[in-house]
């Protein structure tokens, strides 16, 4: 057998050893100084450990090591009804919950063939987009938190986002632990108090995005922390299955958004901004482009809502046993592409769930993005791969 | 011009210093303990059981069907159906639970109870004060402990508690015309058969 054969095609002419890091040779004599980072270091959000062995203050290898948070969320999926697991998709990227419950939603949806009314449709865009905005902003601002900014920028997002945590308890409940969507729709129905009150919020938006832009795009500072640290090259992003604003900040124009069209998205006119570099400022940029673009579809929504029913009339709640198959559904959370996959069995649990987690795929390639950097840089561009622990370790 | 940035940045610091101690909206933070920000309407944190009339013992609307316990996501509920059957608030007659739990360490709050209950019996509570010394017994909560009024119901939830009202009263109508209905089909038949 010839050596082409061995692999798979689409790999045969790639060198032994192609998908690994390029090995960084130690300059200094001595030893390797090997440092644990984390489970309870600061900048990890929660329990994450950087295995980082260093020469100097230069990272020479990194292992990223997970599954402190684990707490089997897909086998538990698969031992309850489906409806049972809607709130505990909330706990997966808490910081989003709205879009971890659209992706399960659409999933079952898809295995159902249930059909979503166009009330439905437009809540879930509004408070998707809302929900994009704010995780944005904040994840700019633990970025700059760690850079050394302590508080200020983080403070100015946390500030913004506790307007739109509270339209989403007004309207679900719940700050975080929303539960809102169902297999076919949405839980309740916005009163149009709240949709005023959403309009109002989403017109100071900008003005926050201008005031953030002011604060922190040009800084000279976060300018020289950012630029050219951490390049992801995008075939590399492409071929690790980088999604969402870090592979567009490598320059690679795919967002589900577009190319899936699910909901409603190929009604609305929004752009996809796009980076260059593919470095810690390009992401950061990235994010804030898109938040402006995601006023922009929420101008757009909150025109065209109309009235009407927020459930399909043929929704079964309780009960439900889809037909014998398999679905996935995906959408574009904010921190990539966020996908469910389900396999029935025709009983009332799913026989597979499995969770397609963005932040967890990101994570894979922190090692190539920080070997040869500073040990003060992997902080960095830990931060700029935007994770949320809980949906990594699931 | 190098640090042209950092002062644009510093300047905007200052607007939000300044501006934090004047502008009203910016105003937002109450004191806890002394003022309580009240909470919004759907708000929920653990569910209780609600009961119609004075006295929870025969008020509750609970049949002990253990639905919700078979749907609870993190199983945090516990039910006993009664051996005897009670006349409910139509007049018929019905199980109750004899022994009805909530481990309330164990609630995730999810309001998934209250969607799957067919009898309106479990509801969502607002009181968010709850912390105790006991982390067993104490947030164990039973039957007593969980009965609130319907009078409660409305005060926290007054929009959704209208709705339920309105649908229990039209079912009430129904059964009432449906008790009607068979008592006059009795009185016709003895009638009948008396002629």
């Amino acid at each position: 057998m010839s050596e082409s054969q061995t692999k798979p095609s689409i790999l045969a002419d790639k060198p032994e050893g192609w998908n690994r890091p390029t090995a960084i040779e130690p300059q200094n004599e001595g030893e390797l100084l090997e440092v644990a980072m984390g489970p309870h270091h600061p900048s990890t959000h929660g329990v994450f450990r950087m295995d980082v062995a260093l020469d100097g203050e230069r990272v020479i290898r990194l292992r990223p090591v997970f599954g402190y948070l684990h707490r089997n969320h897909e086998k538990i999926a698969e031992g309850q009804s489906y409806l049972a697991s809607m709130p505990y998709t909330d706990r997966l990227d808490y910081i989003c919950p709205i879009t971890n419950n659209w992706a399960y939603a659409l999933a079952v949806e898809k295995l159902t063939g249930q059909e979503v009314p166009e009330r439905a449709e437009y809540l879930r865009v509004i408070l998707g987009e809302l929900t994009r905005y704010q995780n944005h902003a904040s994840s700019i601002g633990f970025l700059i938190q760690e850079m050394g900014a302590s508080g200020t920028p983080l403070m100015y997002a946390f500030r913004e986002r506790e307007k739109i945590l509270d339209l989403f308890e007004e309207l679900t409940g719940a700050r975080m632990m929303v539960n809102y969507m169902r297999f076919g729709g949405c839980r309740v129905d916005a009163s149009p108090g709240w949709l005023d009150r959403t309009r109002k919020v989403v017109a100071g938006l900008t003005e926050f995005a201008d005031e953030f832009d002011r604060l922190l795009s040009t800084n000279e500072i976060l300018m020289a922390r950012t630029q050219g640290v951490g390049v992801l090259r995008p075939e590399l992003a492409v071929n690790a299955g980088v999604t969402g604003p870090m592979l567009r900040a490598s320059g690679v124009n795919y967002d589900i958004r577009k190319v899936d069209g699910y909901g409603i998205y190929n009604r609305f006119k929004f752009r996809v901004p796009l980076g260059d570099h593919g470095d810690v400022y390009d992401r950061y940029m990235i994010r804030m482009l898109e938040m402006r673009e995601s006023i922009k579809i929420l101008e757009q929504a909150l025109k065209e809502i109309q009235p009407g029913p927020v459930m399909d009339s043929k929704a079964k709640i309780r009960g439900l046993r889809p037909k014998v198959g398999e679905a996935y559904g995906r959408i574009e959370a904010p921190k990539g592409e966020l996908g469910f996959y389900l396999i029935s069995d025709g009983g009332p649990n799913p026989y597979r769930y499995r969770v397609r987690p963005p932040s967890l795929i990101n994570l894979t390639v922190l090692e190539d993005m920080c070997l040869g950097v500073n040990v003060a840089d992997v902080v960095l561009i830990f931060g700029s791969v935007d994770i949320v622990l809980g949906e990594v370790d699931r | 011009m190098l640090g042209e940035g950092i002062l644009k940045g510093m300047a905007e610091t200052a607007k939000n210093f300044f501006g934090s101690y004047f502008s009203a909206e910016r105003l937002t933070t109450v004191e806890y303990p002394e003022q309580r920000i009240a909470p919004f309407e759907a708000a929920r944190v653990f569910p209780f059981l609600v009961f119609d009339g004075a006295d929870y013992e025969s008020g509750l609307r609970c049949v002990a069907c253990q639905i919700c316990e078979k749907e609870c996501p993190p199983k945090c509920i516990f039910i006993e159906k009664s051996k005897d059957k009670k006349p409910d608030a139509l007049g018929r007659l019905q199980f109750y639970p004899a022994r009805f739990d909530i481990d309330i360490s164990v609630c995730m709050s999810c309001q998934i109870c209250v969607e799957v209950c067919p009898f309106e019996a479990i509801k969502m509570d607002t009181e968010y004060e709850l912390s105790t010394y006991d982390r067993f017994g104490a947030l164990l909560l039973d039957r007593k402990q969980l009965a609130k009024s319907n009078e409660y119901y409305r005060q926290i939830h007054p929009t959704e508690a209208a709705g339920v009202d309105a649908k229990l009263a039209a079912e009430k109508v129904k059964a009432d015309a449906k008790v009607k209905i068979t008592a006059e089909a009795k009185t016709a038949a003895i009638a009948g058969a008396g002629a």
